[in-house]
């Protein structure tokens, strides 16, 4: 990371409510626009309903309000001139569990390229189909046997195999829910070794349970508790020095 | 072994009496599945116990002397004029020669009612239509014999029933035992049950029109109800707002499936014949009742498929930056598929079985030709079935059976099909 390092994400009184519950009490953040970001805290803190703010996921769920400000490089992605589809585009997504397409390794792959146009030739696709599986890892594994299902690989290979659809989009973010809570040990190695490599391309911001994982793959870590953002800071100081007894608490598993 | 909580007495009496409850609950379901195995065999024995006779028929090969003298006294050839020539003596003179012995008026008359009439002198007449130089031939052909005859040789007119009690005399059984002896009756396959529309003379009725008739139905019903019921399925659930209204749409779709389907006939009675002025009796009719019967069928079905694809694919493909309509169309519906197909598919045999509704709109006719449209009068498989059951002679009965038998095998085919294309699309994912 030798660029000077901006700011990707501004985030002012970020407020979401499900109904009549407040599920975030107005969230203030600056994220980074290199490097990994993780959001830690207990179950149900609201860390993983942040993350759904920044590609607009929670728009999907019935009765799910957001309101505060949001800016992308300066933009708001809460602007309703803006359509959520082309904010996706930028902003890519894995989930919890794996969740590969039950289609061919190859049209997982190019199912973003096709939807958005990115390719205009079969050879263009089939170059970026390789260069995403190569990021990802991945190449290797499956480049013999792209025309079976995606669903016939191990967990592991299936949540390198999202991360290498969404990157064939080209985002700018991607956004990780617990990657690697349905992985092996020997998986979330991988995983995590790949997250450092992409780090250098992209923005990315992981929800994670695991401390030990923060600590390992994150430059920055923000704590969240009840709705609030207890503390952001860089990961070491939060797990050598943390400035609050909660995130203490938390990260000595005193609480959870 | 010392004794712990797991081996005392009172353990030991718990677990029997677990293991006695699971035994009785196996038990009854074995003798759930048993009676149910027993109630379907019942029925295939006695459906095909009656109705396989029906599949054979007992015919006449015989010669017919063509003499001009009786057709075309004139020595007309023209076919239209040679329609209606005098073909029923030319039956009877061939039934003469058979005993030439048989000489007073009332046995001659007997003697005649062996062959079905109706049956050979319209095969003759069709014969002599479009080749009218057969006349002052003779044609060796095979005709059917009546359905007396037929039912006599198939053993269910029995011969010590007294003479005075059956419509078979004991000179009639004579005779049709020497023509089997001397190889003029013949039993055949019955073609004439799967070529020919109902007839008045039941060895001469088929389901041919009751099939097409069945066939045109369904696939009007077909064309109507999947794109409605798919349609209203995907918009439901997918794009409408969750609100009061569409809740009552969605009770509503329920409730509409579950109304009794001579609801439906009535409402098809109002709405497209008198209201709308459609004719009686014809396939578009029906074809459009029974869409309405199984467009929630199909509306149920799919939505329950659609609910059963993990939300994660969904996701999968927003998160990429597919719009909703993308999302739904590209990665669920395919999912939703065989499910979808399914229900639709057994709403169809459900459209098939349906007589109620039928009746309602006039479906019930007596009709003699086979369709070639959806807008010419037609019947129906089950409507043709309960027509059947509901005449006297004893010839009826294996042939409401036969047709009762047709109607299952088409059943079991589509089920049969649905299971098929299920598994196959499944294996694929």
């Amino acid at each position: 990371m030798t660029d000077t390092i901006n700011t990707k994400f501004t985030c002012r009184d970020v407020r979401v409510h499900y109904g009549d519950f407040e599920a975030l009490h107005g969230i203030d953040i600056d994220i980074p626009d290199r490097g990994v970001t993780a959001f830690i805290g207990p179950s149900g803190c609201g860390k993983s309903t942040f993350l759904r703010t920044f590609n607009r996921m929670n728009d999907t769920i019935d009765g799910c309000r957001v309101s505060g400000k949001i800016h992308m490089d300066g933009q708001d992605i809460y602007d309703p001139n803006l359509d959520p589809v082309l904010l996706r585009a930028q902003v890519g997504m894995v989930f919890q569990k794996p969740n590969p397409f039950p289609k061919s390794i190859y049209d997982n792959v190019a199912y973003g390229p096709r939807i958005h146009g990115l390719t205009s030739s079969k050879a263009e696709l089939d170059a970026l189909v390789e260069k995403s599986l190569r990021r990802a890892g991945l190449w290797e594994e499956v480049k013999d046997r792209l025309k079976l299902s995606g669903t016939g690989l191990s967990g592991g290979q299936q949540q390198r195999l999202v991360i290498a659809r969404a990157i064939a989009v080209s985002p700018e973010v991607i956004l990780m829910d617990e990657p690697a809570s349905a992985l092996d040990p020997i998986a979330t190695a991988k995983l995590e070794a790949l997250i450092e490599e992409l780090k250098e391309r992209y923005c990315i911001i992981i929800v994670t349970h695991s401390m030990a994982q923060a600590a390992r793959v994150s430059d920055k870590t923000a704590f969240f508790y009840m709705g609030d953002l207890i503390e952001f800071d860089d990961t070491d100081k939060i797990f050598t020095n943390p400035g609050n007894t909660r995130t203490q608490d938390y990260i000595t598993g005193r609480t959870g | 072994m010392t004794e712990t909580a797991f081996t005392s007495k009172a353990a030991l009496k718990r677990l029997k009496k677990r293991r006695g409850t699971e035994w009785r609950f196996r038990m009854w379901g074995r003798a759930a599945v048993l009676f149910a195995l027993a109630a379907l065999a019942w029925l295939m024995i006695s459906i095909v116990g009656t109705g396989y006779t029906a599949f054979q028929q007992n015919f006449m090969t015989m010669d017919f002397e063509l003499s001009e003298s009786i057709l075309a006294p004139d020595g007309t050839r023209d076919p239209e004029k040679l329609r209606g020539a005098n073909y029923r003596r030319v039956v009877q003179n061939t039934m003469y020669s058979q005993f030439p012995e048989v000489t007073k008026r009332k046995d001659k008359q007997a003697l005649f009612a062996l062959v079905s009439a109706s049956g050979a002198t319209n095969q003759i007449r069709q014969m002599v239509y479009k080749n009218p130089n057969l006349v002052g031939k003779t044609v060796t052909i095979t005709v059917p014999a009546s359905d007396q005859i037929d039912q006599l040789l198939k053993g269910y007119i029995k011969r010590d029933t007294d003479e005075s009690r059956r419509k078979v005399s004991n000179q009639q059984i004579a005779w049709a035992d020497t023509l089997k002896e001397r190889g003029v009756i013949k039993k055949k396959f019955n073609k004439i049950l799967f070529m020919n529309p109902d007839s008045r003379d039941p060895e001469l009725a088929g389901i041919a029109s009751a099939v097409v008739g069945s066939i045109m139905i369904l696939v009007v019903a077909f064309v109507l109800a999947f794109p409605i019921g798919v349609g209203s399925a995907i918009y439901l659930d997918e794009f409408a707002p969750k609100n009061k209204f569409t809740d009552f749409i969605e009770i509503n779709i329920n409730n509409l499936a579950a109304v009794p389907s001579i609801v439906f006939g009535l409402l098809g009675l109002a709405v497209f014949l008198n209201f709308m002025g459609m004719p009686r009796s014809i396939p578009l009719v029906g074809g459009m009742v029974l869409a309405l019967r199984v467009f929630p069928t199909i509306t149920i079905a799919t939505r329950s498929a659609l609910q059963g694809v993990s939300p994660s694919i969904v996701d999968g493909a927003l998160s990429l930056g597919a719009s909703h309509t993308q999302a739904v169309f590209q990665q669920k519906l395919p999912l939703a598929g065989p499910g979808i197909l399914t229900g639709s598919i057994i709403g169809m045999a459900q459209a098939l079985g349906e007589t109620a509704p039928l009746l309602m709109i006039g479906m019930v006719a007596f009709v003699t030709e086979v369709p070639n449209s959806v807008t010419e009068p037609a019947t129906a498989l089950p409507v043709q079935i309960f027509l059947w059951s509901d005449s006297a002679e004893r010839a009826w009965a294996e042939r409401t059976s036969a047709a009762i038998i047709v109607l299952l095998v088409v059943l079991i085919t589509m089920n049969g099909f649905a299971i098929w294309l299920r598994n196959r699309l499944e294996q694929r994912r």
